[in-house]
């Protein structure tokens, strides 16, 4: 796994990967989506407005999927010092971020027809609008500092105490009989809702998750040659490439 | 006509479901194009870079 830790070997890796996430990516969403959107049925209760699940959920499940994994990077990078955790976590709260967002408004819009409100402090709403503000503070401080290690430390610091919202978020329709619906799908005896609707939140959620690993690619990629451009210019002015470095 | 009625109305909901879809659009292909644009850049900064450096270790 640390042979992973090589920039370059990954960008291989990363080349190798990009074509086939992104081809996922393409055909799972547009399965899902026209399944969502005209063959899956109406809910008995919620009538239509059930379809809003098909992006809801898929993004509330890559929210919390992506905030592990930058949990998990920060730990790497705190304890075995490995510089492409933090790279890989700094590049992935973006994407995170963007995701609950769309978690948040989207159930928002569900909210509104479904229980008569666009917000109530429900114990999984309010986790995960605090999930949304640990996104923008990890983000916040991966930039507050000039020397952007003790910002990287800082931001890694804030990821893994902030893990135990994840969970929080997970048991909240359990643990509060407050207004959101307990889970359906990722239950211990098993999903309860029907294929016919099953199918379609499968295929989204692969969809995004594809999206996400495109994304993630991408801007590791990015990061990567930002961190040639910082070495080469320092480099070309005479001066030591390494000061500052995380 | 009536279909496409049908499909934007979406029994009264659409009005909820089609934001939704739109936001969740918006939010992931705006992250996705800003993400592309930085590399882009990125690229182009490095390959004037190491050009500027092998030019100078020609003169």
């Amino acid at each position: 796994m640390f042979a992973l830790a090589n920039p370059n070997r990954f960008q291989k890796l990363a080349k190798q990967i990009l074509p086939w996430a992104a081809g996922v990516t393409v055909v799972s969403m547009c399965a899902g989506l026209v399944l969502g959107l005209f063959f899956a049925p109406p809910d008995y209760q919620q009538g239509e407005s059930v379809r809003i699940m098909y992006v809801h959920v898929p993004s509330a499940w890559m929210a919390l999927a992506i905030y592990t994994t930058i949990a998990v990077a920060s730990g790497f990078f705190l304890v075995w010092k490995v510089p492409l955790a933090d790279v890989l976590a700094r590049a992935a709260a973006p994407i995170g971020a963007g995701f609950t967002l769309v978690t948040l408004v989207t159930g928002s819009l569900w909210g509104k027809p479904t229980w008569g409100t666009w917000w109530v402090w429900d114990a999984r709403l309010t986790s995960v609008l605090i999930l949304f503000f640990l996104y923008l503070g990890y983000i916040a401080l991966q930039n507050a500092f000039e020397d952007s290690g003790r910002g990287a430390k800082a931001a890694a610091v804030l990821a893994l105490i902030g893990f135990v919202n994840v969970p929080i978020i997970k048991w909240s329709v359990d643990w509060w009989h407050t207004l959101h619906q307990p889970a359906s799908v990722v239950r211990f005896d098993g999903p309860t809702i029907h294929a016919s609707m099953l199918t379609p939140l499968l295929l989204m959620a692969v969809g995004f998750t594809a999206f996400f690993v495109v994304l993630l690619l991408i801007r590791v990629r990015s990061a990567l040659l930002a961190r040639k451009i910082r070495t080469l210019r320092l480099v070309q002015a005479g001066a030591d490439p390494h000061i500052g470095e995380a | 006509m009536d279909k496409i009625n049908e499909l934007l109305t979406m029994g009264g909901y659409g009005e909820f479901i089609w934001p939704a879809y739109a936001v969740a659009f918006v939010v992931l292909v705006g992250l996705l194009a800003w993400s592309l644009r930085e590399l882009r850049i990125h690229e182009r900064t490095l390959r004037e870079l190491q050009s500027n450096g092998s030019d100078e270790r020609k003169g």
